[in-house]
């Protein structure tokens, strides 16, 4: 038998298992996601950067590990917890078994864990900084290191993960050529881009406005990415520089900091969202989006100023608010014109989607590209296409 | 958008009787359906004809009609009720089919009833074969390759281009029915015939096989604002080519990764968008190559189903409440999630378990049918586990099926005899048998590889399996420590298992686990992983952390389910948990129900305070009882299942509520019964005890041939049969049964031509309070559940009646009874025999409760928490006693049975139980009551024609006579064989001779299968030949003609046909709430 593993976190929670994947310790952020299918897309998701993913669906890995799933080019989670990691996998497309990608990673990670526990515990008590351990068998040891770490608020992670230098993604005859600014771009992401007609140049987050736009691009891609949003100052303000200049589209961190850059404000979620079931609702059309979502800090418009409609509640929205504007879609007054909400979260309001049509701009919070998840959204990849069409048109 | 504005009222069709294929599900999802359309202010009308189910109770809906389920009645309905819309998409393939009919025929349009929840097109798309091909490869979705045929002629050219093995099957069936595997030429025309007499149409569709893919479902549902999710996905351990009804299924899918589930959920979306289905839900299901992962689809369901049944279950998202909901307009976001309170329904429920159906065979009733599983469904019933693993999850579903089996394997069961090869050699076809087969063989050391080549299923379920095999032969090795408990239970293991692997005592095992505090925890089932709160609590157990169950506020009173249906145990007990439930909650006490089958409406979260989904066995019982702290337990509602359980719960300290363990014994050990009997002074059939053939051959000639005869203590009819001479009863004791002092056998005197009646009544320790007293139709000899029977009795003398109530009182005081009583009568050359008493919910209680209005199950419940029937009398919450005797109208009810399902089974009825369901019918006179019976069952007595065929043994020849003369007088033209003929004409009854099937042609056969005969009168004179009887029988069973097997049953359908064939004659329905009056 292996050693044991333990887990610890941050109000002295200690948990024992199995060791699963790479022996060692590790230190982050634990969150949770109730996604059923789709860890190998969770575990190379770059968004995942600083924190331990608790898998709420007990079984994992049960079709191993193939060579297509991947959303970059390795594993990005800080550790794995799962209730039961299952060896012997079955799949047609599988290479080999999750544990020792894991193990070949370098990830260090949990198993036999009471999963449900964990999660009821993280869904009241909010995400919390926590610890995975082989080899520190001293839990009050492990909970020392997890005090001294730091947590996720104010950290700028996305400039951590983002690509060193340039490169290209996509068709050489594409229609568009489209920059996209790495916070930690997933991979589907760039192929539906590619897919919706783009050649796609990745630029290094810290990439400035004067940069872009002497590339020529025909549209900006603002990507997901980890940590905290409004520390990424260097994006908001080189976005701010943009807009108006050149169509862009965000997705997750990229939304939040066009939100930023038009004025608004983030917050952090109590636990965040992270899953493929979440019920996303197109205010425009009155559809419902089953979505995909990893994300713990979300869009605050209430420090906008609204027109024709009341304000939303201060850190988020409400479904009595979006009542109160009567059908209507809600609209707010930025420095780039008008900013319209065109997404909410069914479960708990939050900002979805927002759209500055003025200067042609818009975003989503959760993941049209999906990997994992439903593909209920990738008409957005399309929306962004036809924008860009519209703005050659225009020029 | 809100609830529709322009419908008032709304006619709900219901499924009918219990069959296989179509169950306990539809009541559920009925149930669920009347619920909120109820709620949601319209006036609801039900048409269904089975009167055990909770949605035919009188306040479901505001008009419950219980009429045969046909095109002719509804309309008859909808005529009297004029109705604004009709909802078919809970009733099952019955349901859609008469409203397909009913569209058809133009009556909805000529009344202005609108179908809500599937347009007559959209149910055509989906399923008429060839518009649901044409539709979805419009949709760009693909099928396996396949083409329509309409003779054996045409199959033939069309099976040589698509090459063997192929699938046949006939539009518009349910469950398979009719469908096929055809693997040679050889067996082409058979099949082909088959499945075109099944199709509605006549139209069969032959398709290439994909045997050995695996087999997926996913359940959707789609909004009018055109919102659509997949609620769950369902893998089938069983690979294509076993039913789905008949695999084992697990929720949710498990070996796709999530490009392959996402892509499965592209086409589930775009093919219910493409079938139409506007609002509601459906089940798809898909096959999948497992090799390289082809997917195709093979077919959609555009209504409430099985599956979505289980899904529900599985998930807590309420398919039937939502897909009402949306019927009637509003859409998915509209709809609050019950169970997080602060969501919505236009999400995917997401779990943090595993779920496992198996479904429940009973092979056993039918000795000679086919026990291999085909694409025709034959289980009769099924449970459903939740475990944090699927081996947890497995585990507790075999113990939970009631085969005497504690889990996969380890229990000492019949395969642990075996050796790999022949373990081998029976998994080459799929059976009942194969999980069990497939541990042994991994335990003899098979490797996954070669049982997943051998058996088509996927290596991952092996490979769990292979886990649980290992870690039983380790802890048979060395024994139980305290990591290897802790780690077996994680596995799933009972403390049975543990027990007969460590040969120690199940007890004692409980014990070492009590010592070292390891007792389960409860999760709960809350759609979303537990990322909001869960508000009901639903929940499973599991060997982990932390435990969810919340203190009660009221005190608790756990109810036992009855588990899995089976024949000789359907419906009925489930109906009286449900209203023990009720009458608690009523009473201010916290309903704690326990039940494994997802079927039922007591294993719905709504229906108790808390359910927990657990196996009943003493082990998961008495878990229950550790966490609950209940005021006690009610076991006497739920069956056979829970009445196991009585003594061992009484042992363990636990407090049962009502007729005690002691009582049932005295009433089920059939000698202590008959001491009581003789203390009671009251008769029984002569009878004796032997433990050796040559005891019982003595003894029988002690009491006298004809015998019955029938192990010791075995319910439900098992083994039972009756031996007319010494050479019968050889026959059955040496072969069947297998005499011994440790396994006696009981020979009673069998009461020829006996009067069979039955008492359901609640006895409180002083009164006697009698529900009904119900006369059989068919003579003793036929079981009870299978008998027809009436209400009030309509040959008995009142004082004959009195005398059962009185026999009834004394058994119950004597046995002391506190709660239901059942006792079964014979009444033979003039005398009163007591055939057996059975001091708890018998299957006849929801049968007396509708045609009387008074449900018994919960006066039942309150005098088993202590409530006096004098009080409730006078409370005016029962009516005066001997109020059933003065109702107007005739309740007949009908056995329903699986003959058709089982192509070879003799038809004939006896001893033993058969059927899977039952019907009602309810008229102003018996003969009405009773063509509506027939009709509701299935075999419907025809307006006209007049046309008899005879063959009656020859002890019954005379006795037909005086039927034989009634039916002359209502001009019937007779056909009989030879010797029946004969005595006939010696009545001066004009009659065909025809010949018998070994006589050559045209015989009897010919004439049946011919359309030439509309009654079929055949008496069996003998048991388990292929004589002609078995022939005629089975040809006017497939063919569909009325057929009576005994006498009383042909003078009950002579007396129908003599009101249905008076001129102008139609059927008059009446509504339960307009016949019960002001007592509903
Ligand atoms: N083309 C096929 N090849 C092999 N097996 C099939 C094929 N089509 C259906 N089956 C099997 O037959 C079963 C019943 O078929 P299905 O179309 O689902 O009919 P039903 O209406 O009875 O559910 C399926 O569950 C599957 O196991
Ligand atoms: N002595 C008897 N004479 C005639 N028929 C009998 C006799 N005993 C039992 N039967 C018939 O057999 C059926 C089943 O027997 P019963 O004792 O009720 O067993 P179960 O426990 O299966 O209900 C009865 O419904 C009745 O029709
Ligand atoms: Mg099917
Ligand atoms: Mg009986």
């Amino acid at each position: 038998m292996r050693a044991a593993a333990l887990l610890v976190l941050e109000d002295g929670t200690v948990l024992g298992g199995e060791p699963f994947g790479a022996e060692g310790e590790t230190l982050g952020e634990v969150v949770f996601n109730t996604s059923i299918t789709g860890y190998q897309e969770v575990l190379t998701d770059p968004s995942y950067h600083g924190q331990i993913v608790v898998m709420t669906y007990p079984h994992v890995g049960n079709y191993g590990v193939n060579e297509e799933d991947t959303e970059s080019s390795r594993v990005r989670v800080a550790g794995f917890v799962v209730r039961e990691g299952v060896e012997e996998y079955s799949s047609w497309r599988a290479r080999k078994s999750l544990s020792r990608y894991l193990e070949e990673a370098g990830v260090v990670g949990i198993r036999g864990v009471d999963t449900r526990m964990l999660t009821r515990r993280l869904r009241t008590a909010g995400v919390m900084r926590g610890a995975i351990s082989t080899v520190e068998k001293d839990p009050a040891a492990l909970l020392g290191k997890v005090l001294a770490s730091p947590g996720m608020v104010g950290r700028n992670l996305a400039e951590e993960v983002s690509t060193p230098s340039a490169y290209e993604w996509g068709p050489e005859d594409a229609s568009f050529l489209v920059a996209a600014l790495d916070f930690g771009v997933k991979t589907n992401i760039l192929r539906l881009l590619a897919g919706a007609g783009c050649r796609v140049r990745v630029l290094p987050a810290r990439t400035s406005a004067e940069e872009v736009l002497a590339g020529g691009y025909q549209g900006v891609f603002l990507s997901n990415g980890p940590g905290d949003p409004a520390a990424v100052r260097t994006a908001i303000e080189t976005t701010r520089r943009l807009l108006g200049r050149v169509p862009i589209f965000g997705i997750c961190l990229g939304h939040q900091i066009l939100g930023l850059a038009a004025g608004a404000r983030t917050y952090k979620l109590k636990f965040g969202h992270r899953g493929t079931n979440q019920p996303v609702k197109r205010l425009e059309t009155g559809r419902v989006e089953v979505s995909s979502h990893n994300h713990g800090f979300a869009v605050d418009l209430s420090g906008l100023e609204a027109l024709g409609g009341p304000l939303p509640p201060r850190g988020g929205a409400s479904r009595e608010w979006l009542l109160a504007w009567q059908g209507r879609i809600p609209r707010f007054q930025t420095p780039f014109g008008i900013l319209e909400l065109t997404h909410v979260n069914l479960n708990d309001f939050t900002v979805e989607g927002l759209r500055l049509p003025e200067v042609g701009a818009f975003s989503v919070q959760y993941h049209p590209e999906a990997s994992p998840g439903p593909h209920d959204s990738r008409y957005l990849f399309g929306l962004f296409r036809e924008l860009m069409e519209v703005n050659l048109a225009q020029v | 958008m809100p609830r529709c504005e322009d419908i008032e009222s709304v006619l709900v069709l219901g499924s009918g009787p219990i069959v296989i294929g179509q169950a306990a599900e539809f009541d559920y999802s009925g149930t669920q359906g009347l619920k909120v359309l109820k709620d949601e202010g319209f006036r609801v009308i039900l048409v269904n004809s089975n009167p055990a189910t909770i949605m035919t109770d009188p306040e479901f809906a505001d008009a419950t009609y219980i009429e045969p389920i046909t095109p002719e009645h509804v309309a008859a309905v909808i005529r009297k009720e004029r109705p604004d819309a009709l909802l078919p998409t809970l009733g099952g393939q019955t349901a859609l089919n008469v409203a397909v009919e009913l569209a058809e025929a133009g009556l909805l349009e000529e009344f202005g009833v609108e179908l809500v929840g599937a347009s007559v097109e959209a149910i055509r798309r989906a399923e008429d074969r060839r518009l649901f091909k044409e539709t979805m490869e419009r949709a760009g979705l693909a099928l396996p390759r396949s083409a329509w045929v309409y003779s054996p002629g045409e199959a033939k050219r069309v099976a040589d281009e698509l090459g063997y093995p192929l699938v046949i099957r006939p539009s518009f069936m349910l469950g398979g029915g009719g469908s096929s595997v055809v693997f040679g030429p050889e067996e082409l025309e058979e099949k082909v015939s088959w499945g075109l007499a099944n199709s509605r149409i006549g139209e069969v569709l032959l398709e290439e096989s994909v045997l050995g893919w695996k087999e997926f479902e996913l359940e959707v549902m789609r909004d009018a604002a055109d919102n659509a999710v997949v609620v769950c996905s369902i893998e089938n351990f069983d690979p294509m080519g076993v039913h789905t009804g008949d695999s084992i299924t697990v929720a949710p899918a498990q070996t796709l990764t999530d490009r392959e589930y996402q892509e499965m959920r592209d086409d589930a979306l775009t093919c219910i968008r493409a079938i139409g289905v506007e609002t509601g839900g459906s089940n798809i299901q898909f096959a999948v190559e497992p090799s390289t992962g082809r997917r195709v689809i093979i077919e959609m369901n555009p209504r409430v189903s099985r599956s979505s049944a289980l899904a529900s279950k599985a998930t807590g998202f309420p398919i039937a409440k939502i897909a009402t909901k949306l019927a009637v307009g509003y859409t998915l976001d509209e709809i609050p999630n019950d169970i997080t309170r602060e969501t919505y329904a236009s999400f995917e429920p997401t779990l943090d378990y595993v779920v496992v159906k198996v479904p429940r065979f009973d092979f056993e009733k039918f000795p000679e049918a086919d026990p291999v599983l085909g694409t025709q469904m034959k289980s009769v019933g099924e449970v459903m586990a939740m475990g944090r693993t699927f081996k947890e999850a497995l585990q507790k579903a075999l113990r939970s099926l009631e085969k005497g089996r504690a889990g996969l394997g380890f229990d000492g069961g019949p395969e642990s005899r075996l050796g790999l090869e022949e373990c081998i050699r029976r998994l080459a076809r799929p059976t009942p048998e194969r999980f069990f087969l497939l541990a042994r063989a991994l335990e003899l050391g098979a490797s996954v590889e070669e049982l997943a080549r051998l058996t088509g299923v996927d290596p991952w379920f092996l490979s769990q399996m292979r886990q649980i095999v290992e870690e039983g032969k380790s802890l048979a090795r060395m024994g139980l420590t305290p990591s290897s408990l802790a780690r077996a239970k994680r596995l799933g293991f009972s403390d049975l298992q543990l027990a007969h692997l460590t040969g120690k005592r199940e007890e004692e095992v409980r014990a070492a686990r009590d010592s070292l505090g390891l007792w389960p925890v409860y999760k709960t089932v809350d759609t979303c992983a537990a990322e909001f709160e869960a508000h009901t609590p639903y929940h499973y157990s599991t060997y982990e952390e932390e435990s969810e169950v919340r203190p009660g506020s009221r005190p608790r009173v756990v109810v036992l389910g009855a588990g899995p249906n089976r024949i000789g145990q359907g419906i009925e007990f489930d109906y009286c948990c449900v209203h023990a439930a009720f009458a608690l909650k009523e009473m201010g006490y916290e309903a704690v129900m326990v039940n494994c089958n997802p079927e039922t409406v007591s294993t719905d979260y709504d229906t108790s305070d808390r359910l927990y989904f657990e196996p009943l066995t003493l082990e998961d019982v008495l878990a229950v009882c550790r966490a609950e702290e209940p005021l006690g337990v009610i076991a006497t509602l739920g069956g056979q299942s829970p009445l196991k359980l009585a003594k061992g719960l009484e042992q363990a300290g636990v407090k049962l509520l009502g007729t005690g363990p002691e009582a049932i014994d005295r009433a089920e050990d059939r000698e202590r019964f008959a001491r009581l009997l003789d203390e009671l002074g009251l008769r029984r059939p002569p009878y004796a005890l032997a433990s050796s053939p040559a005891e019982a051959l003595k003894e029988a000639r002690r009491v006298g041939y004809p015998v019955l005869v029938r192990p010791s203590y075995v319910l439900g009819g098992r083994a039972m049969e009756i031996a007319y001479t010494p050479e019968e009863l050889a026959r059955y004791v040496e072969a069947a049964a297998a005499v011994s002092p440790e396994h006696p056998v009981y020979i009673d005197a069998f009461l020829e031509d006996a009067v069979e009646a039955e008492v359901d009544a609640v006895f409180d320790g002083e009164d006697l309070y009698v529900g009904g007293v119900l006369e059989h139709i068919e003579e003793a000899g036929i079981h009870s559940g299978d008998s027809a029977a009436v209400l009030p009795p309509q040959g008995l003398s009142w004082s004959v009646v009195e005398e059962m109530e009185e026999a009834t009182r004394r058994i119950a005081a004597a046995l002391g009874v506190r709660g239901l009583v059942n006792v079964q009568f014979a009444l033979a050359g003039g005398e009163l025999y007591v055939l057996e008493a059975n001091p708890r919910a018998s299957r006849t209680v929801p049968f007396i409760s509708k045609a009387t209005g008074v449900p018994l199950a919960k006066v039942a419940t309150r005098v088993m928490l202590g409530e006096r029937l004098r009080e409730l009398w006078r409370a005016g919450l029962i009516p005066a006693p001997g109020s059933w005797k003065e109702q107007r109208h005739v309740a007949v009810k009908e056995a329903v049975l699986p003959f058709l399902r089982f192509p070879g089974v003799d038809t004939v009825l006896g001893p033993e139980m058969k059927s899977t369901g039952e019907v009602m019918g309810l008229a102003d006179s018996f003969g009405e009551a009773f063509a509506k019976s027939q009709e509701a069952a299935g075999t419907p007595l025809r307006r006209r024609g007049r046309r008899v065929l005879c063959s009656l043994a020859d002890r019954d020849k005379g006795r037909f006579l005086p039927a034989a003369l009634r039916l002359k007088e209502l001009g019937f033209s007779f056909y009989a064989t030879a010797g029946t003929a004969r005595a006939l004409r010696e009545a001066g009854i004009e009659a065909e001779a025809v010949k018998k099937v070994s006589e050559g042609h045209p015989n009897a056969l010919d004439l049946i299968l011919g359309g030439e005969v509309d009654l079929v009168i055949n008496t069996p004179s003998g048991r388990g030949t292929r004589r002609d009887g078995y022939y005629i029988r089975t040809a006017a069973w497939r063919a569909g003609i009325p057929l009576s097997t005994t006498l009383a049953g042909a003078r009950a359908a002579v007396e129908a046909f003599a009101r249905m064939q008076q001129k102008g004659w139609e059927p008059r329905v009446l509504s339960l709430q307009e016949r019960l009056g002001g007592k509903g």
